[in-house]
């Protein structure tokens, strides 16, 4: 299996040998090799954080004073907030990557991220709707901050469909490099545009907890739910990467076989 | 310059004779505004009261509706293989191409815009401020369709994906739109509402050809 999986079935590709020490890191074939050496520390390093977060937050943190304890659901829709975030900055330095340098590694980069990305970010709207139920009273409010995270999970939605809608997965990638760049420019836009539509519409309607400067036993949890949360990205952006990368691999085995079949036919 | 033009003709030509459908849009316009009433019921105040949102509303479903032509039949047979080799950049064939998509499909849009205020119980000031705000967006909002549609060009049943593309981006537009229609007290923000829309859409006029040739070149490698 790992003997195969460095094999590259693209013929045209340079000999790893011939590369520099960046460019080796980024061949696909290489990828594959040392990025198996990761996932197991990285599983190991995001579980051990997630469930030392999770216990901090249950049991060594505070409720709090006027929200009681639906604040600690603070401690993972932050984190998903957050992330909903990096994983399209993941996208758009990806998606430079594939239109400056075409390189295929980074097409397979931005492709992983970005169902990663629309789940964080259904993850952050979905928590933040169960806590603002009890607190606000709503599961919806049009807020400018939770309108632009919908705003962008609608394009990360768009972006995945754009992705199942191409057959020549490489034309993809540098076509979609192209979309992603677009709304890399238009999301500090739209999220301008939401607040100033929300400050003018209903003002302050929202209860916005200003808080008290938060204590240690809530940042410390947070943090640690945090980190926790980046190295799960880091870990599933490698798994997808890698599945990816194996898929395209049979794909291009397939058509192979199926033009060694039509040769020997005709 | 004089190419430019000849594709600017070529377009409307294209679009105004039998075959091309620039008349079809105009008609979906002023149906999904029409019906909308019978959603809402015959209620007159209410009416007045939603009419610039269901006109920008409108206006925004059948400009995407129409997105899809843009750049298709050119792919289709051929012309934009000729085109990118033409001695003019394929950005300024773009912007020349947005021009006449403009002139054949948001133009009649908002010719028809007095007729949908009659029955959306607008007053003759109101229709004549949503008139302006159409001239000033517009642009913005085919600007944008011309990346949805460049991007989906190569992708033989696209159907309805440009459109949910392009919607998210459409957002700034349709807020700042219909905000510089609103009255009141909040007169001076509908006036601010209207310069962030002509900003937006000088915004989108300068880099959208760009980002669309970009995808149109990438799709054609």
């Amino acid at each position: 299996m790992s003997k195969n999986a460095s094999i590259d079935p693209t013929p045209q590709d340079p000999t790893p040998q011939d590369l520099g020490f960046f460019s080796r890191l980024a061949h696909p074939g290489h990828f594959l090799v040392w990025s198996k050496y990761w996932l197991m520390p990285l599983t190991i390093i995001s579980l051990a954080l997630l469930l030392f977060g999770t216990y901090l937050a249950f049991f060594n943190s505070p409720a709090d004073y006027q929200q009681g304890e639906t604040v600690r659901i603070m401690y993972v829709h932050v984190p998903n907030a957050w992330l909903s975030q990096f994983a399209y900055a993941v996208m758009v330095l990806a998606s430079v990557g594939s239109l400056v340098w075409r390189h295929p590694l980074a097409d397979v980069s931005a492709k992983a991220a970005a169902p990663l990305g629309a789940t964080f970010t259904a993850v952050a709207l979905a928590t933040g709707s169960l806590w603002g139920a009890p607190t606000w009273g709503t599961f919806w409010e049009w807020d400018g901050r939770m309108t632009s995270t919908l705003v962008m999970l609608f394009i990360y939605l768009g972006i995945i469909a754009l992705w199942r809608t191409f057959e020549d997965q490489a034309r993809a990638g540098r076509i979609i490099a192209v979309i992603t760049l677009v709304g890399a420019i238009n999301i500090p836009i739209i999220k301008f545009s939401v607040e100033w539509w929300n400050t003018l519409h209903q003002p302050a309607s929202v209860f916005r907890p200003d808080g008290p400067t938060m204590p240690m036993s809530i940042l410390l949890p947070l943090f640690v739910m945090f980190f926790g949360f980046s190295f799960l990205f880091l870990l599933l952006h490698f798994i997808s990467m890698r599945a990816e990368i194996l898929r395209r691999r049979v794909r291009a085995l397939e058509r192979r076989n199926a033009q060694r079949l039509r040769e020997q036919h005709i | 310059m004089k190419a430019f033009w000849a594709v600017v003709k070529r377009d409307i030509k294209l679009a105004t004779r039998i075959g091309g459908d620039a008349m079809t849009v105009l008609l979906f316009y002023v149906m999904v505004g029409a019906i909308m009433p019978f959603a809402i019921g015959p209620d007159k105040v209410l009416l007045s009261k939603l009419g610039p949102a269901i006109i920008w509303i409108s206006a925004l479903l059948s400009l995407l509706l129409a997105l899809d032509r843009l750049f298709r039949t050119d792919h289709e047979d051929g012309s934009m293989l000729a085109m990118r080799q033409a001695h003019i950049p394929l950005e300024m064939i773009v912007v020349a191409k947005l021009l006449a998509h403009w002139l054949t499909n948001a133009v009649p849009l908002i010719v028809a815009t007095p007729l949908l205020a009659i029955l959306l119980n607008l007053d003759a000031d109101q229709t004549l401020k949503l008139i302006f705000t159409l001239i000033v967006g517009t642009p913005a909002l085919v600007c944008f369709g011309a990346i949805g549609a460049a991007v989906t060009v190569t992708i033989k049943r696209g159907g309805l994906i440009a459109p949910i593309l392009i919607l998210p981006l459409s957002i700034p537009t349709l807020i700042f739109g219909v905000s510089a229609l609103s009255t009141g007290a909040i007169e001076t923000a509908s006036s601010s509402a209207l310069l962030f829309l002509a900003g937006f859409t000088l915004l989108a006029l300068v880099f959208t050809p760009f980002a669309a040739a970009l995808a149109i070149k990438m799709g054609a490698e």
